[in-house]
């Protein structure tokens, strides 16, 4: 199987995810960010998968999909506290850790 | 009492006077109000215990010793104090018949001395602490005299050092006195130095040799082990004892240890701890007899001790420190004795030496108390009449020290005479002249100090008549000590004179038998009436001087006042050791090793993490963001690694 456009394609939906995180200030699309690049990861394994003929992709596509959902989870209740506190969100307010 | 008895009992010796100790302490340490209980007498009650009892147990040694007919020493082992593989010292006590007279000698004069205390001290603020420490004292003092092997021996020398500085020191807020008592701790330290090096040289000696050990039994037995170090090991435990008998170069602690009180000069300075030296002298006679070079070194250090001492006695004006320095002398003498090898006469002087001099210093106190605190004997005279007992007890301590027949110092001091006179050939007959120019010294300034003091017009600030002689309980003790300085001569009495030395031959079985030459009588004689007549010479000459020509007080000038000025030993000793000593530790020692090496070394590596996590935290901006570059840009690099590592 030819496996070059999907590992390209996970490549691209990869660095759209790191580009969106680097150059967007909302917490949202930061998050939503993220998902992208678990989704190009699971595309990746999925793809290999196939490749080699195995299973083992396809359950760490599972794991990754948990994963995600969990992380999204607590993610929209940070992003949920965060602005309670500060009416906003916008990452680069937050720099209480250089204090 | 019979030899099994005294061996369980050997223990009460040294521990009696450290209950003592203990007890007043705590007695004192736990009373509500300070000074209130326990009060003066039940204190003076608890310290003449201790000593007393020592005494008592004391004498039962000598006698169990007297009696049997073998002669191989008390001894008792209590537990076993230092075991490390196969280095084991015991605390155990050991009395052979040497240990003896010096254990009835130190506890009875320490028992006088203690009720002497209980007047003399009675106003003192520090009683309780007072004998708190006289006890503690005289405990390490016993337990050095006891002990039955060198290190047993160490820790009673160090406690007497201690102690010594203790009471030096004991009118602390005086600081005058306070560096007395610190001088007198420090010179002390450099003799010790030398001691325990010798130990360690005797116990390592030993070790190549098969087992080894510190007892001194063992030592005596194996002496002939020691014979290739013996000269090296016997001047190092001298090294020792010239602190802690204060001999050059390390006498100087001695007259500036005056500043105690005065049963503290008398009990430490004149009766025990100096005489600890010539104690472990003859303890280890089989080393010293191992190196004729060491023996000679011993004596002549003595002598020259000696004869110094006297000379600067010339010059004093405080009574305490005239009679320091004829300590000094006199311990001299005794070093002349060990150093030819004449233990037995060295031990004897030792031991009337206690008597006299115990005597007269406490005569000082005496004297010192009725004038309020006055020890210029330029501000005195005149005090025979006032204070009969003092001037009397002081008389005949003067005779006994100037070496008059029948007072005890003549005996000793002749018996010392005599056997350098018989030894060494020319060597010996230098230090014999040496020696009996130094008598006369002896006798001169002696004299001084008595016909200064209790002769001619009375020049005290003190109204005369309100002048008192003290009460019992320090006369008595005076009476009882020039007793013994008429009396104890008389054990030692020599064969010329018709006596049989029963003190050298009590100690025949410690020393083994001394071989004296085989001069005439008639040799000895002439030795024995030159002493005497050099010691007339000297009193006739300070009677001329200060008798019968008016004494006046007047600004010392040249000789009188160098030696007033003790020699400027003290100074050369600032110029030569201290001011070197002190500008390198300033200079070399604080300004660079420590404030720039270690301070620095120390300062730098905290600037060093200061200044580098200053750097590095200007990466912590707290931006998210920025943690992502940093991340981007790490997971490049490792990807990059991994590339060129492929390739």
């Amino acid at each position: 199987m030819e496996s070059s456009a999907y590992i390209g394609l996970a490549i691209t939906i990869f660095f759209i995810g790191v580009f969106g995180m680097l150059v967007r200030k909302s917490a949202f699309l930061f998050l939503m960010s993220i998902e992208l690049m678990l989704n190009s990861a699971n595309l990746a394994w999925v793809t290999f998968a196939k490749v080699h003929g195995n299973l083992d992709g396809h359950v760490y596509a599972f794991f990754i999909m948990a994963l995600a959902a969990a992380e999204a989870c607590v993610g929209l209740a940070i992003i949920v506290l965060f602005y309670r506190k500060r009416r906003s969100v916008i990452l680069d307010n937050a720099k209480e850790m250089s204090k | 009492m019979d030899r099994q008895s005294i061996e369980q009992l050997l223990w009460v010796i040294p521990f009696a006077p450290l209950i003592g100790a203990l007890a007043i302490g705590l007695l004192c340490a736990l009373s509500p109000k300070r000074g209130s209980f326990p009060s003066r007498t039940v204190v003076g009650f608890l310290a003449c215990l201790g000593p007393l009892a020592s005494f008592m147990v004391a004498g039962g040694v000598f006698l169990a010793l007297g009696k049997s007919p073998e002669t191989t020493p008390v001894h008792q082992t209590l537990f076993s104090w230092i075991q490390c593989g196969a280095f084991s010292i015991n605390f155990a006590f050991e009395a052979d018949r040497l240990t003896a007279v010096m254990l009835m000698f130190v506890t009875f004069v320490g028992t006088i001395i203690h009720f002497y205390s209980i007047g003399y001290m009675g106003h003192d603020k520090g009683y309780a602490r007072f004998f708190s420490y006289l006890n503690l004292f005289l405990s390490a003092m016993l337990i050095l005299v006891l002990g039955s092997n060198l290190v047993l021996m160490f820790l009673g020398w160090e406690g007497v050092g201690l102690c010594s500085y203790l009471l030096i020191a004991f009118w602390f807020d005086d600081e005058a006195k306070a560096i007395a008592g610190k001088k007198a701790f420090i010179v002390n330290r450099i003799g010790d130095f030398g001691f325990v090096l010798g130990i360690f040289l005797i116990y390592t000696t030993l070790l190549k040799n098969g087992p080894s050990s510190l007892e001194f039994s063992f030592l005596a037995t194996h002496a002939y082990l020691l014979a290739p170090v013996a000269t090296i090991a016997s001047l190092l435990l001298f090294t020792g004892a010239m602190g802690k008998s204060a001999q050059i170069p390390l006498y100087v602690w001695l007259p500036d240890a005056m500043a105690g009180p005065t049963p503290v000069s008398a009990l430490i300075h004149a009766a025990t701890m100096v005489t600890a030296g010539v104690f472990m002298v003859a303890r280890m006679h089989f080393l010293f007899d191992l190196s004729p070079l060491s023996g000679q070194l011993v004596a002549g250090v003595g002598i020259a001790t000696a004869l110094v001492a006297a000379l600067i006695g010339f010059g004093q004006n405080d009574i305490k420190k005239v009679l320091a320095y004829s300590t000094v002398s006199q311990l001299g003498y005794m070093f002349v004795a060990v150093g030819a090898g004449a233990y037995s006469a060295g031990i004897f002087h030792v031991f009337t030496h206690a008597f006299f001099k115990a005597c007269l210093f406490l005569g000082a106190g005496s004297v010192i108390h009725a004038l309020h605190e006055e020890q210029d004997i330029r501000k005195m005279g005149g005090l025979l009449k006032k204070l009969p007992i003092t001037g009397t007890t002081f008389l005949i301590a003067w005779l006994a020290i100037c070496g008059i027949p029948p007072f005890a110092g003549f005996f000793s001091k002749d018996e010392i005479l005599w056997s350098v006179f018989n030894t060494w050939g020319a060597y010996g007959k230098i230090l014999w002249v040496l020696g009996l120019f130094g008598a006369g010294c002896t006798a001169f300034y002696m004299s001084r100090l008595v016909f200064i003091t209790f002769f001619g017009k009375n020049r005290s600030s003190t109204a005369f008549e309100k002048i008192h002689e003290s009460p019992p309980i320090m006369t008595i003790p005076l009476i009882i000590l020039a007793l013994g300085s008429v009396l104890v001569g008389f054990f030692g009495i020599p064969e010329a004179l018709g006596g049989s030395n029963v003190f050298a031959s009590w100690l025949t079985p410690v020393f083994g038998e001394h071989t004296s030459a085989t001069h005439s009588n008639f040799i000895e004689y002439v030795v024995m009436a030159l002493s005497v007549s050099v010691a007339f010479i000297g009193i006739t000459i300070a009677y001329i001087k200060y008798v019968r020509k008016p004494f006046i007080a007047s600004e010392p000038r040249g000789i009188a006042a160098f030696a007033e000025a003790a020699f400027h030993v003290d100074a050369l000793y600032r110029i030569v050791l201290i001011n070197p000593l002190f500008s390198f530790t300033r200079n070399i020692l604080f300004r660079v090793v420590d404030v720039a090496i270690i301070d620095g070394a120390v300062n730098g590596i905290a600037k060093l993490s200061s200044v580098s996590g200053g750097l590095v935290r200007r990466l912590q901006t707290g931006t998210v963001r920025t943690y992502l570059y940093y991340f981007g840009a790490g997971a490049a690099l490792l990807m990059l690694i991994v590339y060129i590592g492929k390739w």
